[in-house]
């Protein structure tokens, strides 16, 4: 195996990995006080699997691990016990998860996975041995035997229930390597087969490769299990697409065990096998059962092409969402992205040109209207592909406030509404970390102890919210508890203490020492734990919100819950922008804060004492910002008559803005500002225009904050 | 800071471009930027103020669709404002993370400065422009004031 093919299939490995464990982690939370059959089939499968992967890049201790946790619910599976001790054997799962998430974590910082699973792996077993004594102590021992390094009980070759089988097996194309994985194969059917014996045999040569693609790889053997496990457990090899099976001692036919050997001597070659074997067609077909993986393949050719063509369906049917699926690397889209915001701007470039001024271009015009409708479906899809739901990062928060709570000895439930909401994949990758802060900061210093709770009058079951909605161009995520509240009185003395405050402490209002808690190094719980109270965390929630263009904001009733909601864009790339001319620069303002714009009249002007400009409009009076003070820019337009207002909001807030002239709406590829600038309050980045200008996209929320 | 000092001693290990500088003119002086850190020379193009910033940081420009920020090398070291001509051009330089342009007055040459004919400046700070010449080196007759380029750029 070259570097490369390792490298690649190392980030394969830690992608699968990741997703299986995530999604492990979800059905245990979910189910934590009673696993149904569904669940404990599921959780098999993800142990299956994260072993066959893991064994099949060499890395053990995470195989034995996930070993023994497919062993336990192998055993569940099959015997389904009554009475289980779902918490412990919950708790045994997650340890186990936690494990493979250390050692992926190691692999991801280019580490060599070394963490010694073994006594976690002993642990599980143990914990399997009790289960069956307690429930089972008559029933024969089940399992796939205990783990690879003990020795196969019961294999001979001449055992009295002894079966000769003879599987068939195709991987799914593109899986790559599959000499490996059929040696993984055999190396896993020592377990409970012996006399293995497989076409190509040398399956260590990777000249092996096209011939088991092309073939199938043959394995005949023989083993005192039946078929159903035998078939189960094949049939639970990674990237298998067809497995074919069948029981050479049939009962049919009393010659056929004898039959492999002959040939064995006589040709050396099983190929032969298929030909010389007397059996009957159709006991065979009805033998042989396919694997129902998602591409799935009918092992038996349709009689007539309506059959295909039905056959095909279904096939495409069971297939399933799964097979339309693939996974792009980031870095593949965010080229895409790229190189449509320079589709965007060379557009315009074309459209716009200055050399096309004060032509009569009916033709020219109609096309380009056709091609900028093109473009700007091209630009949504793309961005569209970008999207990714919440729900994962969402459910991820269940295992957070489970082991929380564990610790704790709080009870919350974790309600989640509004996760199929849909957010930039780069955003999200800011946010995760900001929930998941918040959501420990409100279980740990928000939610009281049950005896308290009830001493309140509330319900023992604390209840934290966590939700994601859509509000215009921003996604607001909301994480709402119904604990103590914040003590704004100890913020604020805390606030004070730190040198954070600068005027008098009456002067503050509630939701002004809120605020103080996302300040750096800020906590008021005074005993560290293991979760928070060392004042970092709060400050990660403002700082990688400034990153994506957020804002957090928190509201609390004392005794009653705390509200925190973080406003995040829905996307950090391209935006709907509307440009203003300020003397003789442009800047863009986003469509989505925008209410309207409008001309303003001498006498609907005022000035309060302390000199703010103010005007009615419509019966509501608003502040007038004016763009050119606030940027200091030289040369504007003066005149609030004259020039253009333009009613801006803000969540709540509303404003109007002065600018010297509109010019038009137009789609503004947002760069950030290059790195040496310092962030400037009111701009979130530039654009360039269709001539090859730049222009400022003026950040809405920069005029509230003043 | 890693990532510049590994990107400067590499340039530094680069024999093509060793003991080259790009000299160009503000006001009656020369000065001599390490040509390592020359990306190209643009002619003046337009430039977009950004609101806020120190008074030497002119704003940004597009270059060829990238978008880098500008600095006025007069205006950086107090001195006062002559009108763009000809001769004005922007010299892009590469430091660390950064790609930025310099407004000069005009460019000279690439000349090579050995290190034996390389000073450094007389100790005593004279005048606030020349607290960004880290050297002083010699072509023939001619002085060249060698740009200490990472305190050239720092806003403080």
């Amino acid at each position: 195996m070259t570097d490369f093919d390792r490298e690649s299939m190392l980030e394969m490995f830690i992608f699968e990995m990741t997703q299986l464990i995530d999604q492990l982690e979800a059905t245990i939370v979910q189910s934590e006080s009673e696993y149904n059959m569904d669940q404990i089939n599921e959780i098999f499968r993800v142990m299956h699997t994260i072993k066959g992967s893991s064994a099949m890049m060499m890395f053990d201790n995470i195989a034995s691990v996930a070993h023994s946790i497919e062993d336990l619910f192998y055993y569940l599976r099959e015997e389904n016990p009554q009475g289980l001790d779902f918490k412990r054997l919950s708790d045994h799962v997650l340890s186990g998860a936690d494990f493979v998430k250390e050692e992926l974590a190691k692999l991801q910082g280019g580490e060599k996975p070394n963490g010694d699973g073994t006594e976690l792996a002993l642990a599980i077993d143990k914990f399997l041995h009790q289960i069956k004594g307690e429930e089972s102590e008559t029933s024969a021992p089940v399992g796939t035997g205990k783990s690879a390094d003990t020795k196969p009980q019961n294999i001979g070759t001449t055992g009295e229930n002894m079966h000769k089988y003879k599987a068939k097996i195709f991987f799914q194309d593109g899986c790559e390597m599959e000499n490996i994985r059929a040696y993984t194969l055999v190396h896993n059917m020592q377990n409970f087969a012996a006399d293995i014996v497989h076409v190509p045999a040398d399956v260590i040569d990777e000249s092996t490769i096209p011939l088991i693609r092309n073939e199938g790889f043959t394995v005949e053997f023989s083993s005192p299990r039946d078929y159903t496990f035998v078939y189960n457990h094949l049939g639970a090899t990674v990237y298998l697409r067809e497995l074919s099976l069948e029981d050479l001692s049939a009962p049919e036919d009393a010659t056929i065990d004898a039959a492999p050997e002959i040939v064995n001597t006589e040709t050396g070659d099983i190929h032969n096998i298929d030909v010389d074997i007397p059996m009957p067609e159709e006991p065979t077909i009805e033998e042989e059962h396919t694997m129902e993986t998602p591409t799935l393949v009918e092992t038996f050719a349709p009689s007539s092409p309506a059959e295909a063509a039905a056959s095909a369906e279904a096939a495409q049917k069971k297939a399933g969402s799964a097979s339309h699926m693939i996974s792009v690397n980031v870095n593949k889209l965010d080229a895409l992205l790229n190189l449509m915001g320079e589709l965007v701007i060379s557009e315009a470039m074309v459209t716009q040109n200055s050399e096309l001024e004060g032509l009569q271009l009916e033709s020219f015009n109609k096309e380009t209207r056709q091609l900028r409708k093109i473009i700007s479906n091209l630009q949504q899809t793309v961005m569209q592909m970008r999207m990714v739901p919440l729900s994962a990062t969402f459910f991820r928060m269940h295992r957070i406030v489970r082991d929380m709570c564990r610790q704790l000895d709080k009870d919350v439930q974790l309600d989640i509404v509004g996760e199929e909401t849909e957010v930039d994949k780069n955003i999200i990758e800011h946010i995760a970390d900001p929930i998941m802060h918040i959501i420990r900061n409100s279980i740990d210093h928000g939610v009281e102890l049950p005896a308290e709770r009830k001493e309140r009058g509330k319900a023992a079951k604390a209840r934290v919210l966590l939700e994601a909605k859509n509000a215009g161009g921003d996604v607001l995520i909301i994480i709402k508890d119904d604990g103590r509240g914040i003590n704004t009185q100890k913020v604020l003395a805390k606030a004070k203490a730190n040198g954070l405050t600068s005027k008098p402490d009456a002067e503050y209002t509630d939701r002004e020492i809120q605020q103080f808690i996302f300040l750096p190094g800020f906590s008021t719980n005074d005993q560290v734990t293991a979760f928070s109270g060392r004042g970092v965390g709060m400050d990660v929630v403002s700082s990688n919100l400034e990153i994506v263009g957020g804002t957090a904001l928190v509201d609390s009733v004392p005794g009653e819950g705390t509200t925190f909601t973080l406003k995040i864009p829905l996307t950090l790339t391209i935006q709907e922008g509307m440009s203003v001319l300020v003397a003789g620069a442009q800047y863009t303002i986003p469509i989505a804060n925008i209410i309207k714009s409008f001309k303003a009249r001498p006498e609907d002007l005022f000035t309060d004492p302390s000199g703010n400009e103010m005007i009615t409009n419509r019966g509501e009076i608003y502040n007038i910002v004016r763009l050119h003070d606030f940027f200091n820019i030289d040369g504007a337009v003066t005149d609030v008559c004259e020039g253009t207002l333009i009613q801006l909001e803000n969540g709540e807030h509303v404003v109007c803005m002065l600018v010297d002239e509109l010019i038009g709406q137009q789609q503004a590829v947002v760069k950030p500002m290059p790195k040496y600038f310092k962030k400037v309050r009111g701009l979130s980045g530039c654009t360039l225009l269709g001539n090859g200008d730049i222009s400022l996209i003026i950040d809405v929320a920069g005029f509230f904050d003043k | 800071m890693a990532a510049i000092q590994n990107f400067f001693e590499e340039k530094q290990l680069d024999d093509t471009i060793k003991d080259q500088y790009l000299t160009f003119a503000i006001e009656d002086e020369d000065y001599g930027v390490e040509i390592a850190y020359v990306k190209e020379i643009i002619k003046m193009q337009s430039i977009t103020k950004v609101p806020d910033m120190p008074n030497f940081i002119e704003g940004i420009t597009n270059l060829r669709g990238d978008l880098i920020g500008v600095l006025d090398v007069r205006k950086r070291f107090g001195k006062p404002f002559k009108e763009h001509d000809e001769e004005t051009c922007i010299i892009v330089i590469n430091y660390g993370d950064y790609t930025l342009g310099m407004i000069v007055d005009a460019v000279q040459e690439t000349a090579i400065i050995p290190e034996e004919r390389i000073a450094p400046p007389p100790s005593a700070k004279l005048s606030y422009a020349n607290q960004f010449v880290r050297n002083i080196g010699k072509v023939g007759e001619d002085v060249k004031l060698l740009l200490d380029v990472e305190r050239f750029l720092a806003q403080d």
